[in-house]
C-alpha cells in the first residue's frame, strides 16, 4: 500500500515543473495567440542558470532558493527580450510564422547554451536542508519532492490571486477574451503582451530551476520537455491555468504507474490518454472553444492552375535536372539528390498545409516512418529495395491514418501541437527500442538494389520518383478533392453546409501526404545508406515548414525552391561550428520580414510592377 | 469638437469609406444614419482607430488622431461602444468597469462605478454577476458604463438600439439624453429613425460610403424625399 502511495506522491512531484512549464505556455497563448516554441528553451535556460548561479554562492537554504528564483527572473527578462525583438513583429502574421519564428528562437538559445555551458551534460546540486529521504511505511520519498508536491498547488493559487485579485490580472483576462476591446477601452496592449511574456517566460525558467536536484542538466531539456508540455496543454485545454494542473498532475501520474505496470510503453499510454480525452473533448479538459481572431483568411492567397509559362518552366527543370549528370560531379549528385527528396517531402507538406490548411509540426514523423520502414525490411527481412519502396509509403501512409484520426479533430494551434506530439512520440519509440531500432546508432546497409547502385541510376530513379510525386500531388490539387480541401481550408461552416464531409477530407489529404513523405523517406534511407532516428526529429519536421515558408505557403512551386534554398544554406553554414544560430536567426529575418517566402515575394514583386505599367 | 474629414477606408480590397466627413459640437448629439452595410460602423471603427484609415484625418479639439494606435486614441478622449457590446463575457460587472478605468480628466465630469449604478440602477444589483450571465439590455448598458469609466470627452455609440426589446429602447434613449444634460459629446450610429429622433440634434446619412445628408433632425423630419432616397428600406 505504502508503495502505491510514494508511487503516487512521486508523480505528482514531477507534476510541479510540467505545470509550472505549461501554464507559462498556456498564459502567453491566451493573451497573445502565439504557440511559444521557445518555451522549452527558457526552461533549460532556466536549469543552466540556476546552477550556475547556485554554484557561485555558499551552500545554504537561503542561496539555493535564492538562485532558483533569480534564474527564473533573469529568464523572464530574456522572455521580454524576445518578446520585443521577435514576437512583436509577427502578432498579426499567420500562425504558421508564429511557430517558426519561436522555432528560430530554439535553435539561437540552443547553440548560446552551448557556447556558455559547453555540451556535456551537468549534475546539478542537491537542494540543502531537503536532501535526504522522508520514510513512508518503508517506502521512501525524497524531501525535495515533498517541497514540488507543495511547490505545485502554491503556484497555482498565487496564479489566482493574481489573475483574480489585481487590474493586472483583470487586464489580462479581458485581453484573453477580446484585445482590441481593452485596446480600444485606453488599455495599452503592449505592455500587456510583454507583461504577460515575462510571466510565462519566468515560470518556465522557475520550471527547469526546481528540476536541477532531479535530473541532468543537458541540451536536449527544450525539445524534450516542449513535446511533453504540449501534450499537457492539449489535455489540459489551451488558456486554462487549472486545466493545465490537471494535466500536469494526470502525465505525472501516468508516467509514475505507467512505468511499474508497462515499463516499456508508458509513451503509448500518454498516447491512449491524450486520445481519449481528445475524443470525448477536442479543446481538452477546461478548454474553451477557441475564439476567432483577426482575419486570417484574407492573408490566404488564391492557388492558380498552372498557366503555360509556368507548365515550360517546370519542363525546363526537369529537363535541366534529367541532363545535370552528364557534366556534374558526385558531389553535386549526392547534393541535388537530397534537394529533390526534400522537396517531395516538402511538396506533401504543402499539399496539407498550403492547400488544406493543416499546419502540421510532425510531417518529418511520415519521413522517418517511411525511413524506417523501407529500413527495417531491408535489415529484419533482406526485402529487395523494390519491395522497400512500396512498404515504405505504406507504413507512412498507415500512420498518417492513425495519427490524422486524431488530428482532424482539431484545427489551428492544436492541430500543430498534436502532429507534433505524435511526430515526437513516434521518435521515441525508435530511439528507445534499441532492439529492433538500433536507437541513437541507426540502421546500417541499406544499400539500394544492384541496378541502382550506381550514383547515376540513382539519381535518375529519385528524380523520376519525385517528378512523378509532385506531378500527382498538383494533379489532386486541382481535382475537386483540392478544391474541397481548400473550400474547407477558408471556410469550415460553409463547405459543410455545402455537403463536403471536411473531416474526412482532411484525413485523407493526411494519408495522402504521409504516404508520399514516406515515399521520400524512403529514398533518402537508400540514398544515405542508412537511417537515423533524427529523421523524424523536431528540427527535421521544422525543415520541411522552413522550405515551404521559404518558397511560400500560397505557391506551388515554393516548396521545390524552398528545398533548394535550405539545403543550399545548410550546406553553406554547415561547416561553421554555431550553425544553429546562423539557422535560426535565417528563419526568425525570413518570418519578420518576408512573410510571403522567396517565390511568393517575387510573384507580389512582378505583379506590383505590372499594375504600375 | 469631433471632426472627421477625408476618411477612406479599406477592407483588404474592398473600398468601404469615401472621404468621409461629420463633425460633432460640444455637448452636441449627431446622429449617423444610414442603411445595413452603408459605412456607419466602419465609420465609427476609423475614427477609434480599430479601423486604420487609408487617407482623411480624424481631429479632436484640434488634434490629429488619425493613424494612432487605438489605446492612444481612446486616452486622447474618444470613448467607443462597439455594435456587438463585446462585454468581457469571463469578467463580473465590476471588473468589466475596472478594464475600462482611466485617470480622470479636468474637462469632463468624472465617473465612478457608484455614479453609473445611478444611472444604470439595473447594473447595480449585479455587481458580481459575470458579463456572460447578463440579458442583452443588460450588456448593452455595461457596455456603456465601461466606456464611461475612461471619462470620454465624446462618446460613440454604434446602433445603441439594436436587437433590444422596445423599453428597453426608451431607457436608452432616456440614458442618452441623461449624459447630453451632463455634457457629454454623442455620436451614435443608427438604423432606427424613431430612435434617432429622440435624442439627437442633427442627422448625417451615409450611403454606400459617401455622405448624402447633414442637416438638423427637425430638417430631416421635414425632408421626406431625402429619408425615402437614403433611409427606407
Amino acid at each position: 500500500m505504502s508503495f502505491f502511495v510514494v508511487q503516487f506522491l512521486t508523480g505528482l512531484a514531477s507534476a510541479a515543473s510540467l505545470f509550472l512549464v505549461a501554464c507559462g505556455l498556456s498564459i502567453i497563448f491566451g493573451v497573445t495567440r502565439i504557440v511559444n516554441f521557445a518555451h522549452g528553451s527558457f526552461y533549460m535556460l532556466g536549469a543552466y542558470l540556476a546552477a550556475t548561479i547556485v554554484a557561485t554562492l555558499p551552500v545554504g537554504i537561503f542561496s539555493y532558493w535564492g538562485s532558483v528564483l533569480v534564474a527564473a527572473l533573469v529568464v523572464g527578462l530574456i522572455g521580454i527580450v524576445v518578446e520585443i525583438v521577435v514576437l512583436r513583429r509577427i502578432y498579426h502574421a499567420p500562425e504558421l510564422f508564429q511557430l517558426v519564428a519561436t522555432f528560430g528562437v530554439v535553435l539561437v538559445v540552443q547553440d548560446l547554451t552551448l557556447a556558455i555551458w559547453g555540451p556535456a551534460d551537468k549534475l546539478g546540486p542537491l537542494a540543502p536542508g531537503l536532501d535526504s529521504a522522508v520514510n513512508i511505511g518503508g517506502q521512501l520519498l525524497p524531501e525535495y519532492d515533498v517541497a514540488l508536491i507543495i511547490l505545485g498547488p502554491a503556484v497555482l493559487g498565487l496564479l489566482w490571486l493574481l489573475f483574480h485579485r489585481t487590474r493586472w490580472g483583470t487586464l489580462v483576462r479581458a485581453a484573453t477574451q477580446d484585445r482590441e476591446m481593452v485596446g480600444a477601452l485606453g488599455v495599452n496592449q503592449r505592455r500587456i503582451f510583454t507583461s504577460v511574456f515575462f510571466l510565462g517566460a519566468c515560470l518556465a525558467g522557475l520550471g527547469g530551476a526546481v528540476q536541477i536536484p532531479r535530473e541532468p542538466i543537458s541540451l536536449m531539456m527544450d525539445l524534450n520537455v516542449i513535446a511533453e508540455v504540449f501534450v499537457v496543454v492539449v489535455i489540459g485545454g489551451m488558456g486554462s491555468i487549472l486545466g493545465a494542473f490537471l494535466a500536469a498532475v494526470i502525465i505525472g501520474e501516468l508516467n509514475a504507474f505507467g512505468i511499474l505496470i508497462f515499463p516499456e510503453i508508458t509513451l503509448v499510454l500518454l498516447f491512449l490518454v491524450m486520445a481519449v480525452v481528445l475524443v470525448i473533448r477536442p479543446r481538452g479538459l477546461l478548454g474553451k472553444p477557441e475564439l476567432t481572431v483577426g482575419a486570417q483568411p484574407a492573408q490566404i492567397a488564391a492557388i492558380h492552375l498552372p498557366g503555360p509559362a509556368t507548365k515550360l518552366a517546370m519542363g525546363v527543370l526537369f529537363a535541366v535536372l534529367a541532363l545535370v549528370p552528364l557534366f556534374a560531379g558526385d558531389f553535386l549528385l549526392v547534393l541535388l539528390i537530397e534537394v529533390m527528396l526534400l522537396a517531395l517531402f516538402a511538396a506533401s507538406l504543402h499539399f496539407i498545409m498550403g492547400n488544406g490548411g493543416m499546419v502540421s509540426f510532425g510531417h518529418a514523423a511520415y519521413f522517418g516512418i517511411g525511413a524506417y520502414g523501407a529500413a527495417l525490411a531491408v535489415v529484419h527481412s533482406d526485402s529487395p529495395m523494390e519491395l522497400a519502396l512500396v512498404l515504405a509509403p505504406t507504413a507512412a501512409g498507415l500512420a498518417g491514418l492513425v495519427f490524422g484520426w486524431f488530428c482532424v479533430r482539431l484545427s489551428g494551434v492544436y492541430f500543430a501541437m498534436l502532429s507534433l506530439a505524435f511526430a515526437q512520440i513516434a521518435w521515441s519509440v525508435v530511439f528507445q527500442w534499441y532492439e529492433v531500432t538500433g536507437g541513437d546508432d541507426g540502421l546500417l546497409g541499406i544499400w539500394p538494389s544492384e541496378w541502382a547502385s550506381d550514383r547515376f541510376a540513382f539519381y535518375y530513379l529519385s528524380l523520376i520518383i519525385v517528378a512523378g510525386g509532385v506531378l500527382m500531388l498538383r494533379r489532386m490539387i486541382f481535382s475537386p478533392f483540392g478544391y474541397a480541401l481548400r473550400a474547407g481550408r477558408d471556410s469550415p461552416l460553409r463547405s459543410d453546409a455545402i455537403g463536403i464531409n471536411l473531416r474526412h477530407q482532411q484525413w485523407a489529404s493526411i494519408v495522402i501526404a504521409g504516404a508520399f513523405a514516406g515515399l521520400a523517406g524512403g529514398l533518402y534511407a537508400f540514398s544515405k545508406g542508412s537511417v537515423f532516428p533524427d529523421a523524424m526529429s523536431i528540427p527535421r519536421s521544422v525543415d520541411a515548414l522552413v522550405m515551404v515558408l521559404l518558397g511560400g505557403v500560397d505557391t506551388l512551386a515554393g516548396p521545390l525552391v524552398g528545398a533548394a534554398a535550405l539545403i543550399g544554406l545548410e550546406d553553406a553554414i554547415s561547416r561553421f561550428d554555431y550553425w544553429r544560430l546562423i539557422l535560426g536567426l535565417v528563419i526568425i529575418l525570413i518570418c519578420v520580414t518576408a512573410p510571403n517566402g522567396i517565390v511568393g515575394s517575387l510573384k507580389l514583386a512582378f505583379a506590383g510592377r505590372r499594375e504600375r505599367e | 469638437m469631433l471632426e472627421a474629414s477625408g476618411i477612406d477606408a479599406f477592407y483588404g480590397q474592398a473600398h468601404i469609406l469615401h472621404g468621409v466627413g461629420l463633425s460633432v459640437g460640444r455637448g452636441e448629439v449627431l446622429a449617423l444614419l444610414g442603411r445595413n452595410g452603408a459605412g456607419k460602423s466602419t465609420t465609427m471603427k476609423s475614427i477609434i482607430g480599430l479601423v486604420r484609415p487609408a487617407a482623411g484625418s480624424v481631429r479632436l479639439d484640434g488634434a490629429e488622431l488619425a493613424g494612432l494606435p487605438p489605446h492612444e486614441i481612446a486616452r486622447a478622449g474618444i470613448g467607443y461602444v462597439p455594435e456587438e457590446r463585446r462585454v468581457f463575457t469571463e469578467l463580473t460587472v465590476m471588473e468589466n468597469l475596472s478594464v475600462g478605468l482611466q485617470p480622470a480628466r479636468d474637462s469632463t465630469p468624472t465617473w465612478t462605478p457608484e455614479r453609473l449604478f445611478e444611472l444604470f440602477p439595473n447594473l447595480a444589483e449585479m455587481r458580481d454577476r459575470q458579463g456572460g450571465r447578463m440579458s442583452g439590455g443588460e450588456q448593452q448598458m455595461l457596455t456603456i458604463a465601461r466606456t464611461l469609466m475612461g471619462n470620454p470627452r465624446v462618446i460613440l455609440l454604434d446602433e445603441p438600439s439594436e436587437g433590444l426589446a422596445p423599453v428597453i429602447v426608451d431607457q436608452m434613449a432616456r440614458t442618452v439624453q441623461e449624459l447630453k444634460r451632463d455634457g457629454l459629446t454623442v455620436l451614435l450610429s443608427e438604423q432606427n429613425l424613431h430612435f434617432a429622433s429622440a435624442v439627437a440634434d442633427r442627422a448625417t446619412i451615409i450611403e454606400k460610403g459617401i455622405i448624402r445628408y447633414s442637416g438638423t433632425m427637425a430638417a430631416l423630419a421635414a425632408d421626406e424625399e431625402a429619408r425615402a432616397a437614403y433611409l427606407t428600406v
